[in-house]
């Protein structure tokens, strides 16, 4: 077989998220959670120690988790595994890709580890996902070698008010820079922040370059269905299935709603009987707001 | 004609894409209601086999679709469709260990293994002739092996060794996804039959 260059690979680390539409990846702290998880009908898992909840309830700094740990989740699971690093930590991306992850998702709900620059990920095998509250940001993100976007949400609050903002400014922006002239592409670059030829791209397809999913607050399948009929073309739920009272069955009805999105009536039925959903934190009761982590 | 491209998860906006460029009418199959609209032809995309098998089930449309597909209804199969249609399927089980199971439709004879290339790093591209002509380009995600095939399984390409594109009757079957390459051949094969 012939030697593959770097777009090959970016092409193949961009397809893999393609494969993930209309699928819900969800954080999973055990090889027995993993497996819930799989046999619910997840198309990924989030491999971490601690979900968000979790962390934002034991404060202090947060790190990549154990290899062992994600290892036993890799022997759990037949679907792809993905695991967090810090941002700009690319020595923890490093070990991810040594333990041969499918997906890093260098992530702002760990403590950031540099407050200037995010990490190479063109320079990396592995593909990489990174959180977006903008079209700047993840134009950068994507520039820096993200095959696949997210939007960051507030993590860890049940909350899903900033995933709606963020998913909202992300496309309204693009819908902008559509109507734009081709002589108003360099200025609109300029003010993003971002490398003209990747605007200009986004210019000619109406779209982001990469596959772009909801994150952050996630916590029923109302709430997975309104990301999807904003133009999530999947979701993340990390604290929202873990954290409620029969996590199995609200997996299960995330995962019927992703696919049937715009289907009321399906969704009323899946909706039924869940249990108690993870307790809500409210945005402005919160003190540390991890969406504001690396711009 | 129109073809069905069910819809539950994975890639199947780029096969509509493809169907759009042949000038072939489509429409997404979500839910059992769907099933009962008409068409001639089905498309099972790529995606997580898991999650699809799960949904088939649940959304009773196993049933509907493995008739029509026994009763010949063209149909292909990528990636994940693959696994789909396959008569039996290698995989890890719930205990970790590889174990062999039957497949979901089980309409096409030959066992596959999943993830048979490894993890995303064992993803890539590669090209070969389909059915003796035109060379194609191939992208490989995950992508499953199909290790063993019934007699009457034609083989229309392989890679390493191995058939990479099989047909048997009216279902053509690959290991790798037509659908995000540009070339239309695979898609040409599927609604000429």
């Amino acid at each position: 077989m012939e030697p593959e260059t770097t777009q090959e690979r970016a092409k193949l680390n961009r397809e893999l998220a393609q494969m993930l539409k209309g699928g819900v990846i969800m954080d999973v702290t055990t090889p027995e959670q993993a497996r819930i998880a799989e046999e619910a009908g997840a198309c990924a898992v989030m491999a971490l120690e601690r979900i968000p909840a979790d962390i934002r309830a034991a404060g202090g700094v947060s790190r990549m988790s154990d290899p062992a740990m994600i290892r036993g989740i890799q022997d759990a699971v037949s679907i792809p595994v993905m695991a967090k690093c810090r941002i700009g930590h690319f020595a923890e991306a490093q070990i991810l890709q040594a333990i041969e992850i499918d997906y890093i998702d260098e992530s702002e709900v760990l403590s950031p580890a540099d407050d200037v620059h995010h990490i190479d990920k063109g320079a990396f095998a592995v593909p990489f996902v990174c959180g977006a509250r903008d079209l700047g940001e993840a134009l950068r993100r994507i520039a820096e070698g993200a095959s696949m976007i997210r939007t960051k949400g507030e993590p860890g609050t049940g909350d899903v008010i900033q995933a709606v903002s963020h998913m909202r400014l992300i496309n309204g922006q693009i819908r902008h820079v559509s109507s734009l002239r081709d002589d108003e592409l360099c200025e609109a670059a300029k003010e993003l922040e971002v490398p003209v030829g990747l605007l200009r791209s986004v210019h000619e397809t109406g779209k982001l370059p990469v596959v772009n999913f909801a994150a952050g607050g996630i916590a029923t399948p109302a709430d997975a269905a309104l990301m999807m009929q904003l133009g999530a073309e999947g979701v993340f739920v990390g604290s929202g299935i873990f954290k409620s009272g029969d996590p199995a069955q609200r997996a299960r009805a995330i995962v019927g709603a992703v696919s049937r999105f715009d289907d009321a009536d399906y969704l009323a039925q899946v909706s039924v009987g869940l249990g108690e959903a993870m307790v809500g934190i409210n945005r402005d009761e919160i003190e540390l707001l991890i969406a504001e982590r690396g711009a | 004609m129109t073809t069905a491209i069910l819809a539950l998860q994975g890639a199947f906006a780029e096969h509509g894409a493809m169907l759009d460029a042949l000038g072939e009418p489509w429409f997404e199959l979500r839910s059992a209601a769907d099933a009962d609209r008409g068409f001639d032809r089905l498309v099972l995309p790529g995606g997580e086999s898991t999650v699809q098998g799960k949904l088939l089930r649940e959304e009773g449309l196993l049933e509907p679709l493995g008739c029509r597909i026994r009763a010949g209804m063209p149909v292909l199969g990528t990636c994940a469709g693959l696994i789909l249609l396959a008569r039996s399927v290698v995989g890890r089980g719930p205990d970790g260990a590889l174990a062999e199971g039957p497949g979901t439709f089980s309409t096409l004879g030959v066992a596959v293994k999943r993830n048979a290339y490894g993890r995303q790093l064992g993803s890539f591209h590669a090209s070969a002739p389909l059915d003796g002509g035109a060379v194609v380009p191939m992208s490989f995600i995950r992508a499953p092996r199909i290790i063993d095939r019934a007699p009457d399984v034609r083989c229309l390409a392989e890679v390493d060794g191995w058939p990479v594109a099989v047909q048997q009757g009216s279902q053509i079957a690959v290991a790798f996804h037509p659908e995000l390459d540009g070339d239309p051949s695979i898609h040409e094969l599927f609604l000429g039959l």
